[in-house]
């Protein structure tokens, strides 16, 4: 059977402030400039996942199973939520796009099909977007 | 492999012909793109940068820094210019494909020399029009 690759995409709106704890505030406000105050995005992200079609089904996940996951895993720790208060994740980091697909990454390979990820495609705003490819070793 | 892009706009204007190619010549390669007098476009510009995240600023490459770099390479040399004016564009026509390519040439070093990799540079020259330099993994 080919190997299919299924997006699904998902929205949610965060509040963040770009901040390392291990820095002083001083060098965090010279690090980030304005991003280092409170603010907020509208994140786009797009999940791709690759596989053969299952052949009863047709399908590479169904995407009904597939959201249920986003539901679990993204929504219900992210959206109207801050990424510095309310989650645990950047408590040693600053919430770059750069670390957080690193974080969403870690949080869908515990909880995805094992091998089945491909790609994640984070939109912090419409000029800034972060892409991580997963390695094709990394897939079963 | 994790990347980051950003997005600019530039306005420019341009004629498509050849100084190597007849006027008869040019007009039938590049049909209404060969118009003497020139026209223009909203070139969107997509700048993607990969390589290790840095862990005190957990960026690839600090935006602003990015971002000044392809000001002062590409958008106060392109933005609102005759692009055939520009000594680049002297033996090369201002096709997306090369205009592409010219940024892909101006960005490389000094975003290698930050200690990032330009992975990939994409032209959009109209909304149904894009083009892409670069190998993103």
């Amino acid at each position: 059977m080919p190997e299919i690759r299924l997006t699904r995409t998902i929205d949610f709106s965060t509040s963040l402030r770009y901040w390392n704890p291990a820095l002083p505030a001083e060098e965090n406000r010279r690090l980030f400039g304005a991003r280092a105050s409170q603010h907020g995005h509208n994140y786009q992200l797009s999940v791709t996942l690759r596989g053969e079609p299952d052949p009863l089904t047709g399908m590479v996940m169904d995407v009904k199973d597939l959201q249920a996951i986003l539901d679990r895993e993204i929504m219900a720790r992210f959206d109207h939520r801050d990424l510095n208060l309310d989650t645990p994740y950047f408590e040693k980091e600053p919430p770059t796009p750069e670390n957080f697909v690193l974080l969403i990454r870690r949080l869908l390979l515990a909880a995805l099909p094992p091998g089945s990820l491909d790609h994640l495609r984070l939109q912090e705003d419409p000029e800034t977007y972060v892409e991580w490819f997963e390695p094709a070793e990394g897939r079963a | 492999m994790i990347a980051l892009t950003r997005r600019y706009h530039f306005p420019a204007a341009h004629v498509l012909a050849s100084r190597h190619l007849s006027a008869e010549e040019n007009a039938r390669t590049f049909g209404k793109c060969a118009n003497p007098a020139g026209h223009g476009h909203d070139y969107v510009l997509e700048v993607t940068v990969s390589g290790p995240v840095d862990a005190r600023s957990g960026c690839i490459l600090p935006r602003e820094q990015l971002d000044a770099l392809v000001a002062k390479r590409v958008l106060d040399r392109f933005a609102l210019r005759m692009l055939n004016e520009d000594p680049v564009f002297q033996q090369r026509v201002p096709t997306a494909e090369n205009i592409c390519h010219v940024i892909h040439e101006e960005l490389a070093d000094p975003i290698a020399r930050t200690g990032a990799r330009l992975a990939r540079v994409r032209v959009e020259e109209t909304r149904r029009n894009a083009f892409a330099y670069g190998e993103l993994r």
